[in-house]
């Protein structure tokens, strides 16, 4: 076993356990912190992958910016923080309906994981990691970077035009 | 031994010079703004423990481990203690990628002066960390169940999440002059024109905005609204007693620390000598060439904390609204042009 893989398990494993929190947990706050540690987890795994703007930018706009309005929305309904989540209905098709559901997710994923012809190649060391990716944005992906763009400043002025509506 | 075992040593023992650094730079902020304030109110500010008053910060961190922590009632304990260890964390955290110095070579090892200083995504990291920042902050307002420490944190979100976007945008001219992300790189830069190609020259108006916003990234007067006396008692770590509190307290001076250095870096030529190092018979990678490189390091960031604490005591605070008019219809379009016209001077002039 060597540091790649320790490093790698680890990270993981704060990606496993803290899902699972986010999933199990029955206080909203503390399923909206357990998501705070998968993002950084999957951060930690973007950096092993040698993707470390993904990286960055995965800590930026996830934790920086969307778990923040999360947290925002469930603090501000006080109302909410403490109330205990419950599913409303739970009976015997419902448990039959999602646990063939799941097994059927689960094989698939399963049977792809052994069939397809995972990747192997070590990647070329790059020199930057930043350099390119700007480039690309610039001139393979000009289109959909400025659509992009134009997307969140509708989502923007949307935003702005609801909650100046009164 | 293999490369990556004398790796983890190497920033292990950095790692551990630096926090030790940071909480040693808090004791000296501690210091300095108690002798500052009180010459400022016409006091003479501690003068009892040790010669004249030096061993104060330290007397008082450890009045708050003797103090008793108390938990409210109905607070959220696990919140309420994770808070501040949060905050005081994220703030150490940023210290991982920021340089204080040039490298020493020592036998055919180059060693940075920098936890990782090289890492090309420096400042994206740096700017993230400071998103992350708010957490702490926030979780203590809302696990103390206080409506005053929900203000507070409310509005030191709203704040730091405002002002967050212009100093994205003030730091945007210097990655168009320099071309590069990494905080070694964009000190390099200004070393050229015998080290005085500062930033500060180069970005003027990026320089002021870049300031503005970091008084109100960490908090401090005028921007202090989130721990405003007068109108919310103490703000987001009203709840908070011993060494919980100690531990804002600790984050709040690391992060003036933090913010200092990074003027330091960004604006005003870093560790750039005034006069070129040949004049002065240091070759590149010696060590007494990385020892002035850090002196002259070190007496820049001693001057922007004293600016910090200058500030703090002699500018009155600002009403909320002026706050949000300020960071939102005044700094943004200002940076917004001021990403323009650097673009199209760097397009144009290089």
């Amino acid at each position: 076993m060597n540091w790649y893989n320790i490093v790698f398990y680890l990270f993981a494993l704060i990606v496993l356990v803290s899902a699972a929190g986010v999933v199990f947990s029955r206080k909203m706050m503390y399923a909206a912190f357990s998501l705070l540690f998968t993002f950084f987890g999957v951060a930690g795994l973007y950096v092993l992958l040698n993707a470390d703007f993904i990286a960055v930018t995965q800590i930026m706009v996830y934790i920086g910016g969307i778990l923040i309005l999360i947290i925002f929305g469930v603090m501000l309904t006080s109302k909410f923080t403490d109330l205990e989540i419950k599913s409303g209905t739970t009976g015997t098709v419902q448990y039959v309906l999602a646990g063939i559901s799941t097994i059927i997710v689960a094989a698939a994923l399963i049977i792809m994981y052994l069939n397809v012809d995972w990747v192997q190649n070590p990647v070329p060391e790059l020199e930057s990691t930043v350099k390119p990716i700007g480039i690309l944005l610039m001139t393979k992906y000009f289109l959909a970077f400025q659509v992009a763009a134009i997307l969140l400043l509708l989502a923007f002025i949307g935003a702005a035009k609801i909650a100046r509506r009164k | 031994m293999p490369e990556i075992i004398w790796t983890i040593i190497e920033a292990s023992i950095k790692a551990l010079a630096v926090v030790g650094g940071i909480q040693l730079m808090a004791a000296l902020n501690v210091y300095l703004e108690r002798k500052i304030s009180a010459f400022a109110q016409n006091r003479i500010g501690p003068n009892r423990v040790g010669p004249f008053g030096t061993l104060q910060p330290f007397a008082d961190v450890f009045k708050l481990f003797l103090k008793e922590d108390i938990v409210p009632k109905n607070a959220d304990k696990f919140f309420h203690s994770l808070a501040p260890v949060l905050s005081l964390s994220i703030a150490i955290a940023v210290w991982a990628v920021i340089p204080f110095s040039s490298y020493v070579d020592i036998g055919d090892r180059r060693i940075y002066m920098g936890i990782a200083p090289d890492i090309n995504v420096g400042l994206l990291f740096i700017l993230a960390m400071t998103s992350v920042g708010v957490y702490g902050i926030t979780l203590a307002g809302w696990s103390s169940n206080n409506k005053y420490s929900l203000l507070g944190g409310l509005r030191s979100s709203a704040q730091m999440i405002s002002y967050e976007l212009s100093m994205g945008l003030s730091l945007i001219g210097i990655v168009l002059i320099t071309g590069s992300l990494s905080l070694n790189d964009i000190v390099n830069h200004q070393l050229a024109w015998d080290g005085w190609r500062w930033n500060i020259f180069l970005q003027p108006v990026g320089f002021v905005i870049f300031l503005i916003t970091a008084f109100a990234e960490t908090n401090r007067a005028p921007f202090d609204l989130p721990e405003a006396e007068p109108e919310l008692v103490g703000g987001f770590n009203t709840e908070y007693s011993g060494m919980k509190f100690g531990m804002f307290f600790l984050a709040e001076y690391a992060n003036m620390t933090t913010s200092s250095v990074l003027i330091v870096l960004f604006y005003l030529g870093g560790w750039a000598l005034p006069v070129p190092a040949e004049t002065l018979g240091l070759k590149d990678g010696s060590i007494a060439l990385a020892a002035a490189h850090f002196l002259v390091f070190f007496i820049k960031v001693l001057m922007l904390l004293f600016f910090f604490i200058w500030v703090r005591w002699s500018i009155p605070r600002f009403r909320y609204d002026q706050l949000m008019n300020l960071g939102w219809k005044i700094l943004l379009p200002i940076s917004l042009l001021n990403v323009l016209l650097t673009a199209l001077g760097v397009l144009y002039l290089k």
